[in-house]
């Protein structure tokens, strides 16, 4: 099917950005930064939005730069700016090993990180990265800019802490010290395809272990056998998911052994 | 609305709503109109994209190549591409359907697949589908293509 007529935007500043944005959130305005997931659900008819703002052209969240212990992820930044270590140490490896299991390769040279993040989607693997680390959102809207913690963040399927007025322009995820390891474990039916479970596992000064795909957001969990409460799907059953994620967290803690 | 773009190296005016993707209004073959298949696949500066999770009205001042820039048109008639010559000779195809779209997926991965293992050229294809050929003449026809080329 084609996608629904709307009204196009396309901002070249963010001031102009989020006040587009704060003018048709009302009638239905959203932002378009990728477009990898929401032009997929438009061609299904599942989004149908009437105004769409293309941060596009924003040149000013296009960046990435290293702040405070932070490296921060401007909004139109690619998956696939991650395929080569962004920064030095552990955290670009880290990222470049996650981004191999982001989709396919045409997708990843326009799908956008903090897309991912705002579209929330259970199986999305920089969502698992966002909430093992412990990232911080920046919102901006015509109100100003908030910081959001990611335990606050992501809110169930598909679902976040974003007012529809706010624009989510950076995420900030801590650099990580010389000697930390790492271990990603993601199972999918195919490559390339949502994930069913996946694990990471970060081992610096304190060990963190994260869990995607399995429950409605991904979340860092307190201990390898922690209680889960897996997604109702009619195809998996919450057995099977469970029985995953124990795989991949024992494999994800076994790579960084 | 006109949209201008450019395509295949020429300026070109289209009539497009913003609602159309570059799928829409390219020569493009269309599959599954959803970015699961590739078969619509164009490079857009260099890197292949979805042409139907693109809006064409977001492709303004890029640079649009399609699979017709591929054979060069020469008094002596059309001469294939060395990739297309590949994909011919390693039999990559049957329907031909998903081939323009695994073309233009192909062709930005020619100057990096030396240094790509097997695996990784695998995965990179794996973005489109093919139901004819079970992909094992796809990877063999563009190592082929990257070693014509040197």
């Amino acid at each position: 099917m084609k996608p629904a007529a709307f009204h196009y935007h396309a901002p070249s500043t963010v001031e102009e950005a989020i006040g587009l944005l704060s003018e048709y959130a009302p009638q239905d305005g959203h932002i378009l930064a990728g477009g990898q997931s929401l032009v997929p659900a438009m061609a299904l008819r599942l989004a149908t939005p009437a105004h769409l703002i293309d941060i596009n052209n924003v040149e000013e969240l296009g960046g990435v730069r290293t702040e405070s212990g932070y490296l921060c992820i401007g909004a139109c930044v690619r998956h696939n700016a991650f395929e080569q270590p962004i920064v030095e140490g552990p955290l670009g490896r880290l990222l470049a090993t996650v981004v191999r299991h982001i989709a396919h390769y045409p997708i990843r040279t326009r799908g956008t990180f903090c897309g991912s993040l705002a579209h929330a989607d259970p199986a999305s693997e920089w969502c698992l990265v966002a909430a093992t680390l412990g990232a911080e959102l920046l919102a901006q809207s015509t109100r100003g800019v908030r910081t959001i913690a990611v335990e606050q963040f992501f809110q169930g399927v598909m679902t976040t802490a974003l007012a529809p007025d706010e624009l989510l322009v950076e995420v900030r995820l801590p650099l990580l010290s010389k000697e930390t390891r790492f271990g990603f474990s993601e199972f999918s039916r195919r490559p390339g395809d949502f994930a069913l479970a996946m694990a990471l596992v970060v081992r610096g000064e304190e060990t963190r272990i994260g869990l995607g795909g399995v429950e409605a957001s991904p979340r860092r969990i307190a201990a390898a056998d922690a209680a889960v409460e897996p997604l109702r799907d009619p195809r998996y059953s919450a057995e099977y998911r469970r029985d995953l994620a124990r795989t991949v967290v024992r494999r994800a803690l076994e790579q960084c052994s | 609305m006109q949209l201008k773009l450019r395509v295949d190296g020429a300026e070109r005016t289209l009539e497009a709503e913003p609602r159309h993707t570059l799928a829409d209004v390219l020569p493009t073959h269309a599959g599954c109109e959803h970015g699961v298949c590739g078969a619509c696949t164009v490079i857009v500066d260099n890197e292949p994209v979805r042409a139907c999770l693109m809006f064409a009205i977001q492709a303004r001042g890029k640079e649009i190549r399609t699979v017709a820039s591929l054979a060069a048109c020469s008094t002596a008639g059309e001469a294939l591409h060395p990739l297309q010559r590949a994909f011919n000779e390693h039999h990559a195809l049957q329907c031909g359907y998903c081939t323009p779209g695994f073309l233009m997926l192909a062709l930005p991965l020619l100057d990096r697949i030396k240094k790509m293992t097997d695996e990784e050229l695998r995965e990179a294809l794996s973005a489109n589908l093919c139901r004819c050929t079970g992909y094992q003449n796809i990877v063999k026809a563009v190592r082929a293509a990257a070693e014509a080329m040197r």
